[in-house]
C-alpha cells in the first residue's frame, strides 16, 4: 500500500485533493537561433574537436566510405543497420560485420570489435553532440562497447542545439525506448582530476558529415 | 569535552595534503563553471535559472499529479513503477525481484539516492553482489568509504591511494598512472557488465509526460548499466520529476555547466520502458522505484520545500568556504556542503546534528551559484531559529538569553552604552589612542575563545560617537 500512502502524504502536505488538476505550468521555453547550414557544420566540427573528437567532411558518400576505410585499416568493426551506412558502401568494407538482429550475437561482436560504426539521427551544432535513437536500424551497443566510435551522417541532420531537438521531438518516448546524446569521447577525471579518455565507452570518436 | 565532529574537523584542517587536494579540485570546478556560463557563451544563463526555478516549484507544488502522470506513462511504455517508503522497502523489492529472476550479479551506476539509503550494504547483506561502475564510486566502494563530493566521489584520493586500493582489493600490480589505473578498472568492470543480470541506476530527472528516466554521465557506465543487463531498475527520489521532455532543454543546459563546466556531459540517456519490438538491444524489463524516505514530510513546509528543487550539481559545495576547509566527510550525512546542511537536518531531524545549520558564514555564494535558485542561506537561518526554539523549550540557553536581554537594554540606553564603551576602551586600549587593541588578548579565553582564537578585531580608532561630537563641534565652530 506504499503507493496510496505516499500519494496521500504528498497530497496532504501540499493541500491538494485526489485528481485535482495542477496549476498552470510555466510555458515551455525553446529558442531556436537562425543559423545557416555552413555555420552549423563549422560549429559542430569545432565543438567535437574541442572535446578531443575527430571530424571529416566528406564530399560524397564514396568519400565518406574511403575515410572510414582509412581509419579502420584492417581491424574488426561492427556497423549498425542504418540504411545510410549501406548507401555509403561502408557496410561492404572488409572487416565490417553488420545486419545483426539478435541481441546476444550483436553483443558478442561489439565486445570483440575495435570499431563501432553508426549513423546518427541528429547532431547538435552548438555542443558537438550526436543524437542516437535506438531502433532496428541503430542498436545501443554499437556506439558504446568498441573502443572507437565512428558516426557518419548526412549534413541536413545537423540541428542548432537542444532547443531545436526538443522542438522536432517534443516527446522522444513516442519513438524509442532510448534516446542518447553523445558529446565527445567517454571520459573521467575521478583520479586527481586528471582527464582520461575512454573509461567505459569509446575513447575515440570520429564524426563524418556527408 | 570537544565533540567528535570538532576533533575530526581539526584533523582535516591540519592535513595539508587533503587541504590542497580539496582546494585544487573545487577551484578547478569553479573555474570551469565560470567559463561555461560566461555571457558570451551562455547569454541567457540567468533566464534559464529563473525558468528552472519556476518549473521545479510548479512540479513540487503539484507533485502528486506528476507522480501519477509519470506512473501512467511508464506503464504505457511497458515498464513498472514501485513506490517505496524507505530504503528497507527498496531492498525488499530488489531482493524479491532478484530471487524471482535468478539474479546473481548487480551492476550500479552512480546515484546519491542509493547512497542515501545505503543500498549497497543492504544488498550485500542479502548476499547480492553489487558493483559500482563509475570510476570514482568504484574506488570508494573498494575503500569502504562514503562519497566525498556529490559529483566527484573520490576527490580526496590521490593516485597513490588508488594504487594501494587497487593492488590490495584487485590483486593487481602497484600502478600509479591514472590512465593505466582507468584501464584496469575498465577491464575489471567490463567483465562485470557483461556478466550482470540486473542494472541499478539512479535518475537525474524523471519526465512525467514521457515516463522517462534521464541519466547524465561522462564515462558510459550508466549507459552500460541500463543497456547490458536484461533488467533495469532506476531508483529515484520523488522530487526528481519535471513535467515535460521539453523542459530538459532548460535543465540540461544548467546541470553540466554548474557541475563540471561542460555544456553537456558526454552521455545523456533518455530511457522510457524496456526495449521495444524491433529494437535490437536494451533491457527486457524496466522498473522505476520512487522513493519517499522523508521527502513527503518536507513538502508540508511552504518555504523549506524548495530544498527539493536540488538537481545535485555540487556547485554549492565547490563555492562554499566551509566545505573547502572541512571537506566532504565531516558532514553528518551523505549530502555534504551547503545543500547537505539544509537537507540533513530536515531529513534526519534537528536533534541529530544541531550544529550543522550554524556551520556557515552565510556568505551567500551557494545561493548565487545554485542553478535552480534555492535560497540556502535563508533556509539555514530558519533551521537555526528552529534549533534555538527547541533548545528554549528544553530550558537551555538561559545564559545566552540573559546576555542578549542585557545587550538589548544597554542598546536602548545611550548613556549606559557610552559609559560601558569608555570603560571597555580604558581596559582594552594600549594607551596609544587605539581603541580595543588589546581585546583579542583579553577575550581569548573562556566562552569567547572559540571565536577569538581564530579572529581578530580590525584596528580601531576613535569611536563613532566621539568623532561625531568632534565634527558637530567643528561645524558649530
Amino acid at each position: 500500500m506504499s503507493r496510496e500512502h505516499l500519494l496521500h502524504k504528498a497530497r496532504t502536505a501540499l493541500g491538494r485533493s485526489v485528481g485535482q488538476a495542477p496549476g498552470l505550468a510555466p510555458p515551455v521555453r525553446l529558442r531556436i537561433p537562425e543559423t545557416h547550414l555552413e555555420a552549423r557544420i563549422a560549429s559542430l566540427f569545432r565543438a567535437v574537436e574541442n572535446l578531443g573528437g575527430k571530424t571529416h567532411r566528406a564530399g560524397s558518400p564514396a568519400d565518406a566510405c574511403a575515410y572510414v576505410a582509412s581509419v579502420l585499416g584492417s581491424k574488426a568493426a561492427v556497423a549498425s543497420n542504418a540504411p545510410f551506412l549501406r548507401e555509403c558502401g561502408i557496410t561492404g568494407l572488409a572487416g565490417v560485420r553488420t545486419n545483426f538482429t539478435d541481441r546476444d550475437a550483436l553483443r558478442a561482436a561489439c565486445a570483440a570489435a575495435d570499431f563501432g560504426i553508426t549513423s546518427a539521427d541528429y547532431a547538435l551544432a552548438d555542443t558537438g553532440t550526436l543524437v542516437m535513437l535506438s531502433s532496428r536500424e541503430e542498436a545501443r551497443l554499437v556506439s558504446l562497447l568498441p573502443p572507437v566510435h565512428i558516426a557518419v551522417l548526412p549534413r541536413e541532420r545537423i540541428l542548432t542545439g537542444l532547443d531545436e531537438l526538443f522542438t522536432i521531438l517534443p516527446r522522444p518516448a513516442e519513438q524509442t525506448s532510448s534516446m542518447v546524446l553523445i558529446t565527445g569521447p567517454s571520459r573521467t577525471a575521478d583520479i586527481e582530476q586528471i582527464l582520461v579518455r575512454g573509461v567505459h565507452g569509446p575513447g575515440e570518436i570520429h564524426v563524418v558529415v556527408v | 569535552m570537544t565533540p567528535l565532529y570538532q576533533i575530526r574537523i581539526q584533523k582535516a584542517l591540519a592535513d595539508a595534503r587533503l587541504q590542497s587536494a580539496i582546494y585544487a579540485a573545487t577551484g578547478r570546478l569553479m573555474d570551469h563553471r565560470r567559463q561555461a556560463i560566461a555571457p558570451d557563451v551562455l547569454p541567457d544563463y540567468q533566464e534559464l535559472r529563473t525558468q528552472a526555478n519556476l518549473i521545479k516549484r510548479h512540479t513540487i507544488e503539484n507533485l502528486d499529479h506528476y507522480l501519477e502522470q509519470f506512473e501512467a506513462q511508464v506503464r504505457a511504455h511497458g515498464g513498472r513503477v514501485k513506490y517505496a517508503k524507505d530504503g528497507a522497502e527498496v531492498v525488499e523489492f530488489l531482493s524479491k525481484l532478484a530471487k524471482e529472476k535468478g539474479v546473481r550479479l548487480i551492476v550500479k551506476s552512480k546515484s546519491m539516492t542509493t547512497e542515501e539509503i545505503e543500498l549497497n550494504e543492504r544488498l550485500e547483506n542479502q548476499r547480492l553482489e553489487t558493483v559500482e561502475t563509475d570510476l570514482g564510486e568504484y574506488i570508494i566502494q573498494l575503500a569502504h568509504e562514503r562519497p566525498y563530493h556529490i559529483v566527484a566521489p573520490a576527490l580526496h584520493k590521490t593516485r597513490y591511494d588508488v594504487a594501494e586500493i587497487f593492488s590490495r582489493r584487485l590483486g593487481v600490480e602497484n600502478e600509479v598512472v591514472p590512465e593505466k589505473q582507468t584501464k584496469i578498472a575498465r577491464s575489471v568492470l567490463r567483465q562485470k557488465f557483461l556478466a550482470a543480470d540486473l542494472g541499478v541506476s539512479g535518475a537525474n530527472f524523471l519526465v512525467a509526460d514521457s515516463g522517462a528516466v534521464v541519466l547524465v554521465e561522462n564515462e558510459g557506465n550508466a549507459r552500460l548499466t541500463t543497456t547490458a543487463p536484461k533488467i533495469h531498475v532506476a531508483v529515484a527520489g520523488i522530487e526528481k520529476l519535471i513535467p515535460r521532455a521539453q523542459d530538459l532543454a532548460v535543465f540540461l543546459k544548467l546541470l553540466g555547466r554548474s557541475a563540471t563546466g561542460q555544456a553537456l556531459t558526454v552521455y545523456t540517456s533518455f530511457l522510457s520502458g524496456p526495449r521495444r519490438s524491433g529494437e535490437i538491444d536494451g533491457p527486457d524489463e524496466f522498473y522505476v522505484v520512487l522513493l519517499d524516505n522523508g521527502r513527503t514530510k518536507l513538502l508540508a513546509d511552504r518555504d523549506k520545500r524548495q530544498s527539493l528543487y536540488c538537481i545535485r550539481c555540487g556547485a554549492c559545495l565547490n563555492h562554499c568556504p566551509v566545505y573547502r576547509k572541512i571537506g566532504g566527510h565531516n558532514y553528518p550525512w551523505v549530502y555534504s556542503g551547503p545543500i547537505g546542511a539544509i537537507l540533513s537536518p530536515q531529513f534526519q531531524g534537528l536533534t541529530h546534528d544541531p550544529w550543522l545549520p550554524f556551520a556557515s558564514s552565510l556568505c551567500g555564494a551557494c545561493a548565487d551559484v545554485c542553478p535552480v535558485k534555492i535560497e540556502i542561506p535563508k533556509l539555514l537561518l530558519e533551521l537555526r531559529s528552529e534549533v534555538m526554539k527547541t533548545r528554549e523549550k528544553e530550558g537551555g540557553n538561559r545564559l545566552e538569553r540573559l546576555g542578549f536581554r542585557i545587550w538589548a537594554w544597554v542598546m536602548r540606553h545611550p548613556r549606559v552604552y557610552e559609559m560601558l564603551g569608555l570603560a571597555a576602551s580604558a581596559i582594552m586600549s594600549d594607551g596609544n589612542g587605539k581603541w580595543l587593541s588589546r581585546a583579542p588578548v583579553l577575550l581569548n579565553r573562556g566562552p569567547f575563545k572559540a571565536w577569538f582564537s581564530q579572529r581578530d578585531f580590525p584596528p580601531q580608532g576613535k569611536s563613532f560617537r566621539h568623532l561625531w561630537r568632534m565634527r558637530t563641534k567643528v561645524a558649530r565652530g
